[in-house]
């Protein structure tokens, strides 16, 4: 299935949104989620199964003023 | 005298009433130095998409000891209401707390705020229980509506984003003091250490900068001279500053000069 991740398509297998992050390398403790516009609460990283289509942005701090 | 003399905002207290950016700098660690050079308990973050293709970048996070700093992430690069308000829902998800500076952008060569776009989402942002410190010009009428929607502060520019102008109308911060009870913090415009002291010898609450120090040639050296700036223009505010006149007044005894 595809799904977008912060403006990117990519091709996936179906798994849980911890999943993916594990598979990106990306420490979910560092980031916040929003899937289809929706914040998603940490705690439910691990159950929520992604879906086709689906719209994620991930975002993390970085250096601003 | 200072020891007792806090900042408190969202009904948290801060000893120092500096803020700074964590932007511009050449490395973690120059950007770590300065912060604590600075004093700063408050410093600014930005919300940015993760680089999913590379992701051998550090963590801003890695590098902070989130024990001793309140973060506060901002809305920077946000042009509507809509945006500035997905950035803090964001923003809260990371770092988990309720501060957030929020500003919504009008143009992009001024960078200054689009106060109608603005107040719309410090108003949602307020329902939804964020602790909102809004980057605002320094008009006291949208500082005061800021103040009514429920802000926890108002954080008016003393001179555009990054231009080192300082303080351009200490009249309106005068004013800005008068109209509002929540704290007042000079956000941007800040050049070099006099202008923070100017903001605080005004009765400004406090002082927020990023590029004034990051931009310096010596950061860590300004980040020390902003430190100190800002504790002797609370200082200087606090003890109340002589009348301007036009003549002189001796300062020595007119009696007792040998004839």
């Amino acid at each position: 299935m595809e799904i977008q991740i912060n403006g990117e398509r990519h091709s996936i297998e179906p798994m849980t949104l911890l999943d993916l992050l594990g598979s990106l390398d990306i420490n979910p403790l560092r980031v916040a989620v929003e899937r289809n516009r929706d914040i998603v609460p940490k705690r439910e990283y691990g159950s929520i199964l992604l879906a086709d289509g689906d719209l994620l942005e991930i975002v993390q701090f970085v250096g601003g003023g | 005298m200072s020891g007792t003399d806090k900042l408190i905002i969202g009904g948290r207290e801060f000893g120092s009433r500096l803020m700074v950016g964590t932007g511009k700098y050449a490395s973690f660690q120059q950007m770590v130095q300065a912060i604590e050079l600075s004093g700063a308990e408050v410093i600014t973050v930005a919300v940015r998409r993760v680089n999913i293709s590379d992701r051998s970048k550090e963590s801003l996070l890695d590098h902070l000891d989130l024990t001793k700093y309140t973060l506060l992430p901002n809305t920077a690069g946000c042009y509507t209401a809509d945006d500035a308000v997905r950035t803090c829902r964001l923003a809260r998800e990371a770092g988990l707390s309720d501060f957030v500076k929020l500003e919504v952008l009008a143009d992009e060569k001024t960078l200054f705020p689009d106060n109608e776009e603005l107040l719309k989402a410090a108003a949602i942002l307020v329902k939804e229980g964020f602790t909102v410190l809004p980057y605002t010009t320094d008009d006291p009428v949208v500082c005061r509506k800021l103040e009514d929607i429920g802000c926890a502060a108002v954080m008016p520019l003393g001179a555009p984003i990054g231009s080192g102008l300082g303080i351009r109308n200490p009249y309106n911060m005068r004013i800005i003091l008068e109209t509002v009870k929540v704290p007042v913090i000079v956000d941007a415009g800040v050049g070099t250490a006099s202008d923070a002291a100017i903001a605080m010898e005004l009765g400004c609450h406090g002082v927020l900068m990023n590029t004034g120090i990051a931009g310096a040639r010596d950061p860590l050296a300004m980040a020390e001279a902003m430190n100190l700036a800002v504790r002797a223009g609370r200082l200087a505010f606090r003890a109340g500053r002589i009348p301007r006149k036009l003549y002189a007044t001796a300062s020595s005894p007119l009696d007792g000069v040998i004839q």
